[in-house]
């Protein structure tokens, strides 16, 4: 299944940044700090909890389907390094 | 996606505040190491109240600076250090603090093991790392520069915090020409704790300017430090000191920029801002967190932070191959060395450091602008020589980088 087709949130200990060029996330728990380089990355991430799936908030933040699997893999990387969490 | 200006150039051109900062809380130090790079020793009577620093972390939370990486002098030895551990981690903003061990009693390493179990609560409760200053993996070795029974003091701080369980702590190394052969012994000390090792280049700041000759390793023993980082990756961090080194081809982990005034800074014991930890000195201070517009107007406004951020000119680098990869190295260890800022690094892996330094004068290149080395009591002279021996390793720089673990 893919990133897209889940439900997720922001882990609790990820603090977020917004800056000009998308945001700076910060996990206080892993240390990592991960640079999300597409201010439209940052929107998606900010519309998680709140929407159904990941892919929903992609489209909710205006990412057409041709940019749809740089999101998924962006998205996928952050789960990955537990920026995000699934929501269950 | 789409990115029209690289991420770097971002960071070049400076953020709305620092990623990370160096603070430094007190010039006072036990220690007295040769290579110091704040010149620590005495207490300045001007240090920042507990009020005043309770003051700046709360500009800091509003910045959203992620953590501190606070260092001295001895940190630990400022009677309200734990105090403004929890004020800062109460408020979000994260602790690495760098301290020789000399309080790090079985007392503290239970509390310290006890605040990192409780970790997985609010979001940044307990968020303190250690690092453990270690210049040797031998006691003659670490002892020659930082002091006699600094080796045991800090292996103690060590058992200590194993013993009560606290994983993950950091060993802070900062390379020498007498340590770079022990590399491996490092690894496996900090293995055997459990910890994490830490190695950072050594600069001519402070004190250090006085021992850099004969202490920074040499261009073989630098090659040497490249192929050993290179191969154990992101397992060792270095705060993304070594940025000069990319100049051999591959980037070692992290940003390979300079972040001074930019995507770092430092703040010293009495509030000043310097551009950062390595650049103690009138030419590189941006303003003081007392005045009018706090930590943030200095961040936003000083006319030094304002001029690193716009685009610099390669000097005389910029025909060199190597330039877009170490962007003519470390300011600091160029200004202090008396070399021009816009000209190679003085540890240039190209070598072209060498001629420039071969010409400046003995003598003439810029000295710290403070001292608070302590005095040699029947030293020669009156007793006002300056101890040439202290504390305070040229780490914590750039500390951590705030890219060491950036998404590639």
């Amino acid at each position: 299944m893919s990133v897209l087709d889940e439900a997720w949130d922001l882990a609790p200990q990820v603090s977020v940044r917004p800056e000009r060029f998308g945001a700076l996330l910060y996990h206080f728990g892993t240390r990592r700090l991960s640079f999300l380089k597409d201010p439209r990355l940052l929107v998606v991430v900010e519309r998680l909890a709140d929407a159904p799936t990941a892919g929903d908030a992609c489209r909710g933040a205006g990412v057409g389907a041709a940019e749809l699997p740089t999101f998924e893999r962006a998205l996928a990387r952050l789960a990955e390094t537990d920026m995000l969490r699934a929501r269950r | 996606m789409s990115v029209a200006v690289p991420l770097v150039e971002h960071f070049a051109r400076g953020l709305d505040a620092p990623i990370c900062l160096t603070w430094e809380l007190t010039y006072a130090c036990n220690l007295a190491c040769t290579h110091c790079l704040s010149s620590s020793g005495r207490r300045d009577p001007g240090e920042l109240t507990t009020a005043e620093a309770e003051a700046v972390i709360d500009e800091l939370e509003r910045m959203q600076v992620f953590y501190v990486n606070i260092g001295g002098g001895e940190p630990t030895i400022r009677p309200d250090f734990w105090e403004l551990v929890d004020y800062a981690t109460a408020h979000h903003v994260g602790v690495k603090f760098s301290t020789n061990g000399v309080r790090i009693t079985p007392e503290v390493a239970a509390r310290l093991a006890e605040g990192a179990r409780g970790s997985g609560g609010a979001p940044q409760s307990g968020y303190v790392d250690v690092q453990i200053s270690l210049d040797g993996a031998t006691a003659e070795v670490n002892d020659a520069v930082r002091g006699e029974g600094s080796y045991a003091m800090a292996l103690r701080a060590m058992d200590n915090l194993a013993a009560a369980g606290f994983v993950g702590f950091k060993i802070s190394v900062v390379c020498t020409r007498h340590n770079i052969p022990q590399l491996d012994a490092f690894k496996a000390l900090a293995d055997r704790y459990g910890a994490q090792l830490r190695l950072t280049r050594l600069r001519p700041s402070g004190r250090g300017a006085d021992v850099w000759g004969e202490l920074h390793p040499t261009a073989a023993q630098q090659r040497e430090l490249y192929d050993w980082l290179l191969a154990h990756g992101e397992g060792v961090l270095t705060g993304d000191s070594f940025f000069h080194l990319a100049g051999y081809g591959e980037s070692l982990p992290g940003l390979n920029l300079c972040g001074a005034g930019r995507v770092v800074c430092l703040i010293d014991p009495v509030g000043d801002v310097y551009a950062c930890p390595f650049a103690i000195h009138d030419a590189f201070r941006a303003g003081n967190v007392r005045h009018h517009g706090g930590f943030a107007g200095v961040w936003r406004e000083s006319e030094l932070f304002r001029s690193l951020r716009e685009p610099q000119s390669g000097g005389a680098c910029a025909a060199c191959s190597a330039y877009d990869s170490c962007r003519g190295g470390c300011m600091a260890a160029k200004f202090f060395t008396g070399l021009p800022l816009d000209g190679p690094d003085p540890e240039c892996v190209k070598g072209h450091g060498e001629r420039p330094l071969s010409t400046v004068e003995p003598g003439s290149a810029p000295r710290p602008s403070l001292d608070h080395s302590r005095r040699v009591p029947g030293a020669a002279g009156d007793g006002a020589v300056p101890v040439t021996l202290r504390r305070r390793p040229p780490d914590r720089a750039c500390d951590e980088n705030p890219l060491a673990m950036m998404e590639r």
